[in-house]
């Protein structure tokens, strides 16, 4: 039996004249999704993308785990795939819910016919679909009010499709429609979660790591690819640089104020990220920063690290709970690698007491007696190319 | 070339494992259940392996198993003697320094409901008899204690664990993880009373993924799994022949334990002098340790970043302690070692064929990492 995906498109509809380029995007994205899994045909028509296999073999269960990680999707079913033919459409419909109705659920059969030169009308249909199946399952009972199942039966040009149950997809806009920004990552938990939510927005990402090594290792490193492995999922493949900053960190560490250790190196890391950033076509920079969470986060830090940037900083995760935010990492299926304990570039050298309202004219002086430009463009320029999701 | 000091962790396979396991590969592929002559061929040489593995332990080859490491070594001794002798008590008397795979084992059956006393270390890194003699008693079924603790080298008094449980009327299986004193030092389970004892291959430059659990003749333990008729149905399973034969070639291969042993202790005090000299050096291990294991700080820089330092020049060790974001050193935190030090903490590890060339090259390396690395503050 014939099973495809019916994908709903949410928000995308409503853009106006964009409506045709945030489709073709949505659509590019989903093949460049799926077709690992064979070949598929997919189209839109009306609001809704119709994902078919064209090999037998293809596994609709990895299909469907696919959709649900593209953006602008805003529900999908799988449905069978009938002849225009209210008998036929019976007996498929029978076949294909045979399994959802070995228990005991109440139901109810919803219609809708496009295509308007089919001679049943929507009522006719449900009501045909509906007896037919009370009949062949016994157990079963109909409930137009509250149902556990609701079956659809869609009529469209070609086919009828039958599907039962519609899943919530990834939400948000298609990625590429978002413009560019690159996520400042290091390991924890925030970023990752702070790439996803600007991925959703339609943001193609760009990622960007500091490595310290020897006071950071390789593994922190490979702990940061795997975790924008996992991003990727989602917002599709992207470049990361990885910035050598071990001696910025060590100057820092030699000619600068322990307390204020934490906001400088932040403002060296935006001021290069500034830099990569406007280099690749990145027009804003992302941050996993949430307000308070701890010192250099704080908004006169904020502040601090905003006067280095001379694009957008978007911070997703500013207004949100250390709760909230884990919660999304569970399930983007991050927290766990996140969590993998090796030492970061933001953890050497923390200060013991950091200062957590900075002042601006006193961070700018303690900074000043090192020539920083030179280590700046020796790091900008010896940055490491990897790609991800690829 | 590099300079391989991380031997606690795992060993370079020797050549004579390599060459038994590629021949066993190739000719002996058969499964030693089988009836016919391969099967039997295959058994042959399993036989062999066990016979050797038993001469090293001193013991009858029907008393040693073969399992995939010393994790699931320790894992059945502990589970297995735990279930086994559930109706006759309920405590399990081991110690808070022994290798997670005893440690964790031992946390899931307090879980389970069994009285796990978890023994300290006093400040010498070591346990003591008295405490050792203050916790079992005649509700005690298990005790678990360690040859060689993995972080320091430190000997633990398991030569006197068997006498007390008899004294104290303990209805107790004893089982000891020798996984560090293996190949190192005589491990002979029926001289110190083992009931039950642990060792692993790779450690002894054999293959990863085989080691023994002895289990001495009449002792009952409930097996962890359940299969075919293998190993007397303690430990079923296909037996694992090229690593197995890998193992018993890499025990052949031993040498004199010995000359092996005076080797290492010159090697050790070499060592410990000339660390000594690199400022901010500290020695942790015990000076009565197995020469082995050698724990030492490099106080100001952290565990971590010398290690990557070092492997950046071909040196492998291990750092003595997790980093800032893991758990902080059981054992050195309770020979009561300052912070600074424990996050400093390094293990420099041996084997037979370190060289004294290489502790120069590490003693250099180690004072450059202290001049040129920024310490935390």
């Amino acid at each position: 039996m014939k099973e495809i995906i019916l994908a709903k498109v949410g928000e995308t509809a409503l853009k106006g004249l964009n409506r045709k380029n945030f489709e073709d995007m949505l659509i590019k994205n989903i093949k460049r999704k799926i077709h690992k899994l064979g070949r598929f045909e997919v189209v839109s028509s009306q609001s809704t993308i119709r994902i078919s296999p064209l090999d037998d073999d293809i596994d609709m269960d990895d299909t469907a785990e696919a959709v649900g990680k593209v953006f602008g999707i805003v529900a999908y079913s799988r449905a069978c795939v009938a002849p225009k033919d209210l008998e036929e459409i019976k007996n498929a419909a029978a076949e294909y819910l045979s399994e959802i109705f070995e228990d005991n659920v109440s139901f109810k059969v919803e219609s809708k016919r496009s295509d308007k030169k089919f001679p049943y009308g929507s009522p006719e249909i449900s009501k045909a679909v509906g007896g037919f199946l009370a009949d062949t399952f016994p157990n079963i009972t109909v409930d137009v009010h509250n149902p556990d199942v609701i079956v659809t039966v869609e009529v469209r040009d070609f086919a009828a499709y039958i599907h039962a149950n519609v899943v919530e997809g990834a939400g948000g806009l298609p990625v590429g429609t978002g413009g560019k920004a690159a996520i400042l990552i290091s390991g924890g938990i925030d970023s990752p979660v702070a790439a996803y939510m600007m991925a959703k927005r339609g943001v193609e990402l760009t990622a960007i790591h500091f490595a310290s090594p020897p006071y950071t290792s390789e593994r922190a490193e490979e702990k940061v690819k795997a975790l924008l492995e996992l991003v990727s999922e989602y917002s599709g493949k992207m470049t990361m640089f990885t910035v050598p900053f071990t001696k910025i960190q060590e100057q820092i560490q030699k000619n600068c104020p322990e307390e204020l250790f934490t906001i400088i190196m932040r403002r060296l890391m935006m001021n290069i990220s500034n830099r990569i950033a406007k280099k690749n076509d990145c027009q804003a920079l992302i941050t996993g920063e949430s307000l308070g969470q701890v010192a250099s986060q704080t908004i006169g830090a904020l502040a601090c690290t905003d006067e280095v940037a001379e694009i957008p900083v978007f911070r997703p995760l500013i207004g949100m709970d250390k709760k909230e935010i884990i919660a999304i990492a569970h399930k983007i299926n991050t927290f766990e690698t996140s969590c993998l304990p090796y030492e970061d570039c933001c953890t050497v050298f923390t200060p013991r007491h950091p200062r957590t309202r900075p002042k601006l004219e006193f961070v700018r002086k303690a900074e000043a007696n090192v020539n920083w430009e030179d280590m700046i463009n020796e790091a900008v320029e010896n940055v490491k190319i990897t790609k991800i999701g690829e | 070339m590099d300079i391989y000091l991380d031997n606690s962790a795992t060993t370079k396979p020797c050549k004579e494992a390599i060459g038994k396991m590629m021949y066993v590969l190739e000719n002996v592929y058969g499964n030693p259940s089988s009836l016919h002559t391969l099967g039997l061929d295959a058994e042959k040489e399993v036989t062999a392996a066990r016979i050797i593995a038993a001469k090293q332990l001193g013991a009858d080859k029907d008393e040693v198993f073969f399992t995939s490491g010393g994790t699931e070594a320790n894992n059945t001794a502990v589970f297995g003697a735990a279930y086994a002798r559930r109706k006759t008590g309920n405590k399990i008397v081991t110690t808070s320094i022994e290798h997670s795979s005893v440690y964790e084992s031992c946390k899931e059956l307090e879980r389970q409901g069994f009285e796990v006393v978890f023994l300290e270390p006093e400040s010498d890194g070591n346990i003591s008899t008295e405490q050792l003699n203050n916790a079992i008693d005649k509700n005690t079924i298990l005790v678990s204690v360690m040859m060689i603790n993995n972080e320091t080298g430190v000997k633990l008094p398991v030569d006197k664990i068997a006498k007390i449980i008899k004294k104290n009327n303990a209805p107790a299986l004893f089982h000891c993880d020798a996984v560090q004193a293996f190949g190192k030092v005589p491990v002979r389970p029926s001289k110190i009373g083992a009931d039950l004892v642990s060792v692993s291959s790779h450690k002894i430059h054999g293959p990863k993924g085989v080691g023994v659990l002895y289990v001495k003749k009449g002792t009952y333990i409930k097996p962890l799994l359940y299969g075919g008729e293998q190993q007397k149905k303690v430990r079923p399973g296909t037996e694992a022949v090229p690593l197995i034969c890998g193992f018993g070639a890499a025990i052949e291969n031993i040498g004199s334990m010995s000359d092996n042993l005076k080797r290492t202790t010159e090697l050790h005090d070499y060592a410990v002098k000339r660390l000594s000299k690199v400022s901010g050096v500290e020695i942790n291990s015990p000076q009565d340790g197995l020469p082995y294991i050698l724990n030492v700080s490099a106080v100001g820089v952290r565990s971590e970043t010398m290690l990557h330092f070092l492997a950046d020049k071909g040196i492998y060790i291990s750092s003595g302690s997790a980093c800032a974001k893991g758990k902080k050193s059981h054992v050195l935190t309770a020979m009561g070692l300052d912070a600074a030090r424990i996050d400093s903490a390094l293990r420099i590890s041996f084997s037979k064929h370190s060289e004294m060339s290489e502790i120069d090259v590490l003693a250099a390396c180690l004072q450059e990492g202290m001049n040129t690395l920024v310490h935390s503050k």
